[in-house]
């Protein structure tokens, strides 16, 4: 190419560079086009999706919401909306059980995830088997779906929500686990070094110079995982792990339909109130207000 | 991280101390704040934990005892000649997170356009539509795909169904974020030069989004995969499934198989999609 512009004229040396330019991009375009289209067409046959189906099914799903939807008329809606929710204590319980679940799960989820974060730190831990196996041990607790977790917790400890806890916590802590160290390793090193210079040993360090430092994005990432955590408590109930879940799958499965917009209702109601809750305090910690 | 400095004496501390008194006590209000705060969160605790059952410790030890087990006749993990059934779900799984999270990012372009703010200023409109889209993004994938299983039946078309519609609202939510993002002064040079609205949304406002767009959707991807591995449990199809069915007939080596294949799987997933997300990135630049 370089002794052809040299003897050629240069516009016709940049068009044919240009050309080929061109050529290489539609290339690149048409195979990723095609790996795209291959990657459609084996998910259409693995995912058993078959358009005629997919038609006949379609009014099937416009009765089953309608179904779901409350009768509500404008002169009994009171009464109506009673109706709907005839169970509502009942599943204030195990709405409040699934709250229950959410925080405890976070709360000894992220109990751990401090314990453990400080070995898996690069800048604070110089044994090199310590930190790799926390690390290891972070990446098994968050790699395992909570569910999993669960049913294994289940068969164990039963039905109820002890195993629900435990699910979430292991899952929570090696989520937590993960993002604490991150933070440990974007610290201060000069709070470090003049704790030290005190003459302050590995424990008394981290507790006068590291905790203070990394204490709000702690609290502020707990309070992200426990809205996380909400969601997955209304869910762990399908494996018998206690809560809201247990009750939502019965109704699901038996068609009570409009008992499945009310408990759904419910959960989402739920998991706007605590999302909006946990933002303002979160707020309040980023923005260095003292909580209590 | 060198100690060659001795450590403060006892008495010089004493008379920093003594000499900067506001810096070493607190008030009697807060403390007091701290102590009832404390004491009710301790108090809440004790309470969750009585009533999710952890004081029942003799059933805690049972299970413990039982929990050994189960993790002595997982190892080692045994396929016992169902290794291509479960290569099969995994890439059902993988179709199920892959159409799923197409589905999504089709239906949630045009909905993103919609909940933007600069795009339909009616703040009751934006308004109303983003709560929905949090309406959708509060009721967890698994609820979707049984609720599925029991319009379209059995299999992994409803865990498809599932992941498109629970993501639908978090991705419309995220890009109509985009939208809201783009630089102003590209859709004026475009408007300048004469083009009409869908001239401006595809040469001012597209180019802009298209990365955000597709960085997020394989995102999705990447925590798809993750979710469609549990979908199964209730019915919908994929690796689930047979994870389920090995774990009710305590088929634990088999189990803790089917585990492995989930992590290295996911793990696959997530480098892949990496390498491509830093492509995109890079080919933007």
């Amino acid at each position: 190419m370089t002794t052809n512009i040299t003897t050629q004229d240069p516009v016709a040396a940049f068009e044919a560079a240009q050309s080929e330019l061109r050529r290489q991009r539609r290339l690149t375009n048409i195979s990723f086009i095609i790996a795209f289209s291959l990657a459609i067409a084996i998910s259409f046959y693995v995912g058993e999706v078959r358009i005629d189906k997919i038609l006949a099914d379609l009014p099937g799903l416009f009765t089953y919401i309608q179904g779901t939807l409350p009768d509500i008329h404008p002169q009994t809606a009171m009464a109506d909306i009673g109706e709907w929710y005839w169970a509502f204590p009942q599943w204030l319980v195990l709405l409040f059980d699934t709250i229950i679940i959410a925080f405890l799960g976070t709360l000894l989820g992220t109990v751990s995830a401090f314990f453990i974060c400080f070995p898996a730190s690069r800048n604070l831990i110089r044994s090199t088997w310590i930190y790799f196996l926390s690390r290891r041990l972070m990446e098994i607790a968050r790699s395992v779906p909570e569910l999993v977790y669960a049913m294994i917790f289940v068969f164990a400890f039963g039905l109820g929500p002890f195993p629900g806890v435990l699910a979430i916590a292991i899952h929570s802590c090696g989520a937590l686990g993960k993002l604490f160290s991150e933070v440990n390793e974007n610290l201060d090193e000069d709070d470090i070094e003049g704790v030290m210079a005190t003459g302050a040993n590995w424990f008394q360090t981290i507790r006068y110079a590291v905790v203070p430092q990394v204490m709000p994005n702690f609290v502020s990432y707990a309070l992200l995982r426990f809205e996380i955590n909400v969601r997955a408590a209304s869910v762990i109930g399908f494996v018998g792990a206690g809560g809201i879940g247990q009750e939502l799958m019965f109704v699901i499965r038996q068609f009570v339909y409009q008992d499945i917009s009310a408990i759904v209702l419910m959960i989402i109601c739920t998991v706007a109130v605590i999302d909006v809750i946990c933002e303002k305090l979160r707020h309040k910690i980023i923005t260095g207000k003292a909580l209590v | 991280m060198t100690r060659n400095s001795k450590p403060l004496s006892p008495k010089a501390f004493g008379s920093i101390k003594e000499n900067n008194p506001r810096i070493f006590t607190t008030t009697a209000a807060t403390r007091l704040r701290q102590f009832f705060f404390w004491t009710i969160f301790g108090l809440i605790t004790l309470f969750c934990l009585w009533r999710t059952g952890f004081f029942d410790l003799p059933t805690i030890i049972e299970g413990l005892d039982k929990l050994g087990d189960v993790f002595r006749f997982m190892l080692p993990p045994a396929h016992n000649g169902w290794l291509w059934e479960f290569l099969y779900a995994i890439l059902e799984t993988l179709a199920m997170a892959f159409l799923g999270t197409l589905l999504a990012s089709i239906a949630a372009l045009p909905l993103g356009f919609l909940g933007a703010k600069n795009v339909i200023p009616t703040f009751l409109f934006h308004f109303g539509l983003r709560r929905f889209f949090d309406g959708i993004r509060g009721v967890d994938a698994l609820i979707w795909a049984l609720i599925f299983v029991s319009v379209v039946g059995l299999g992994p078309f409803a865990g498809i169904l599932a992941i498109a519609v629970s993501d639908t609202g978090t991705l419309a939510k995220l890009y109509a974020e985009a939208i809201e993002n783009v630089d102003k002064k590209q859709i004026e040079g475009v408007k300048a030069s004469g083009a009409n609205n869908v001239q401006i949304m595809r040469y001012a406002i597209f180019p802009q989004i298209f990365p955000v767009l597709l960085s997020n959707s394989l995102y999705y991807f990447e925590s798809n995969t993750r979710s469609a591995t549990i979908l199964g449990i209730v019915g919908a199809g994929g690796i689930g499934l047979q994870l389920s069915d090995r774990i009710k007939i305590n088929n634990w080596d088999e189990a803790s198989f089917i585990i492995c294949l989930i992590l290295i799987t996911v793990f696959l997933i997530d480098t892949l999609s990496k390498e491509i997300r830093s492509l995109i990135i890079n080919e933007t630049r």
